[in-house]
């Protein structure tokens, strides 16, 4: 059965249109990751799916029956500012949160966080505060896990081992819903939904979102001038490594532009630079 | 003509914000300087802009230097127009002049449309370009811009590249911090930063070839020296030696800051 399903989810704040009209399922076992901006929508999206707002319009389902909140008792979340007590130790909280479910608190040492359980929460670093968020939205054990922005702020290994903990927990049968505002977090994801402006931009998988979609990049010296020009021209040109890459133009235009002594291929779009195709 | 930091220290509450930091900013290249939050990003730019005191090291500060805050520095209560005209008005930038660099920066930022709209009620993306265009309006030698894309949409970020990219390619020396390690690809010189300290320095290939060891790429963790990344586990293998089962990988920016993060944490 699949874990969540969202059908035309939409939710109005008095004139803005928050959410319009977004449908995505979350299997067991699977992290499907929600992309985009600060303001795309993904927050009041997880909103919606844990019952915590009531949609405008269109449904969520949860294990097969339409959202409440005491599905509370199967969904495990990690709010964005990550809902812990500061002025509490990390076992406190851990205890807390546990009593709270009528579960008995996780084991400090499977969660890494032997060494800093009788430290205030609001003294441990960002890394390390993820760390017990993560840990209290999972001690009753969930089916399902909202995790909104979890590794933001994080340098890249921090943010790898954090992943490494999604992906144990979606191996062992959870389902996993996850937004991000790092493209290249998309790669740790199974499936992803794009997100602009509230509404969605694209889904499916990387690959499948990605598809066909190409971009130009020049090597070598370029005609001055060339680049503002492409600038004028609606592109958008981007330094990349020793060379540049330009989105939106066509690469004949762009030969033409940039003189014979610069090299100009057309080469597959990156993810990022699909997500600006896309949303034009 | 470069300006800059070398071995600067910043000190607050007895602790290091800024531990021992050099960076060179030149003419026409762009600086990316790469963290997570509390690595000292702000701290750095602070320092350069003048706004914190060092216990160690020297500062070479440009005369003419534009800042954008972390906070993007937009009135919300003023126009778009209000806001360009307010900063020209505090330079002292004449009238005429003023007007034609607030309609330049206007149309190549995408902003003559949303003139009159108040700062709040611009989405990110256009406050953060909005940010960029105050802080270039008096033409400064150099530019300097705290974390203008976190949160941006991809399209609102790789618009604001442009406009850093040709900014710089009018001469001027630019910083921009940023949370993304992928972003390191569209700046000259990169510097990693985490607690403060350096974690890598110099030009992306640089950085990466100043990696020790070497990089694979396997369907399952080798311990403490692996890490997960997208559908498989990079392994660090530090004496270069093969690892079994897996495959070498050319490393790129963010493997080496995983590497140098690796090396802290495991006091090596």
């Amino acid at each position: 059965m699949t874990a969540i399903v969202a059908r035309s989810l939409t939710r109005r704040f008095g004139d803005t249109l928050a959410v319009d009209d977004l449908s995505f399922s979350v299997a067991p076992g699977e992290i499907v990751g929600l992309l985009g901006a600060n303001g795309a929508g993904k927050t009041t999206t997880m909103r919606m799916t844990l019952g915590l707002l009531t949609p405008s319009g269109g449904e969520v389902e949860i294990a097969g029956r339409p959202a409440r909140l005491a599905d509370r008792r199967i969904m495990g979340y990690v709010p964005q500012g990550l809902g812990l007590y500061r002025d509490l130790t990390v076992w406190e909280n851990l205890r807390f949160t546990s009593a709270a479910f009528g579960v008995a608190p996780p084991s400090l040492e499977a969660e890494g966080l032997a060494e800093v359980a009788h430290r205030r929460v609001g003294d441990l670093s960002l890394g390390l505060r993820r760390r017990v968020a993560f840990a209290a939205a999972r001690c009753h054990s969930p089916t399902i896990l909202i995790l909104d922005e979890p590794t933001s702020g994080v340098g890249p290994l921090g943010r790898s081992r954090l992943w490494e903990t999604i992906h144990e927990t979606a191996e062992r049968g959870a389902a996993i819903l996850v937004s991000t505002h790092h493209m290249e977090e998309a790669e740790e994801c199974d499936g992803v939904v794009l997100m602009a402006g509230g509404r969605q931009v694209a889904s499916g998988t990387v690959t499948e979102v990605v598809g066909g979609l190409r971009s130009v990049a020049i090597t070598g010296r370029v005609e001055a001038g060339s680049l503002e020009t492409m600038g004028r021209l609606g592109g958008t040109v981007l330094l990349d490594g020793s060379g540049w890459r330009v989105v939106g133009l066509d690469p004949e235009l762009v030969r033409g532009l940039v003189g014979g002594r610069a090299e100009v291929d057309d080469v597959p779009a990156t993810f990022e630079e699909a997500f600006v195709a896309l949303s034009r | 003509m470069s300006w800059g930091v070398r071995g600067v220290s910043v000190v607050f509450d007895g602790e290091h914000a800024l531990d021992d930091v050099s960076l060179e900013l030149d003419r026409g290249r762009i600086a990316i300087v790469v963290g997570g939050d509390g690595a000292g990003k702000t701290t750095l730019c602070r320092t350069i802009v003048g706004l914190a005191k060092v216990v160690a090291g020297e500062v070479s500060r440009a005369e003419r230097t534009g800042f954008q805050s972390e906070t993007s520095g937009v009135w919300g209560d003023l126009t778009v127009l209000e806001n360009l005209q307010f900063v020209a008005r505090g330079y002292g930038l004449d009238s005429g002049h003023s007007r034609s660099r607030i309609g330049d920066l206007l149309e190549v930022t995408d902003l003559a449309t949303a003139r009159d709209r108040l700062g709040r009620q611009l989405s990110g993306g256009m406050r953060q370009k909005l940010g960029v265009a105050m802080a270039v309006l008096a033409e400064p030698d150099l530019l300097v811009l705290d974390e203008p894309t976190t949160g941006l949409d991809p399209v609102s970020r790789l618009e604001l590249w442009s406009f850093i990219t040709l900014s710089a390619r009018q001469g001027r020396a630019v910083l921009v911090t940023s949370t993304y390690v992928d972003e390191a690809a569209r700046a000259h010189e990169v510097l990693a930063l985490d607690d403060g300290r350096v974690l890598a320095a110099g030009s992306v290939a640089e950085v990466v070839a100043s990696m020790p060891g070497k990089i694979f790429e396997a369907d399952r963790p080798h311990g403490a020296e692996s890490w997960h990344r997208g559908h498989a586990w990079r392994v660090w293998s530090r004496d270069g030696s093969p690892i079994p089962g897996a495959t070498q990988l050319t490393p790129d920016l963010a493997d080496v800051v995983s590497v140098a993060a690796l090396t802290q944490e495991l006091g090596v």
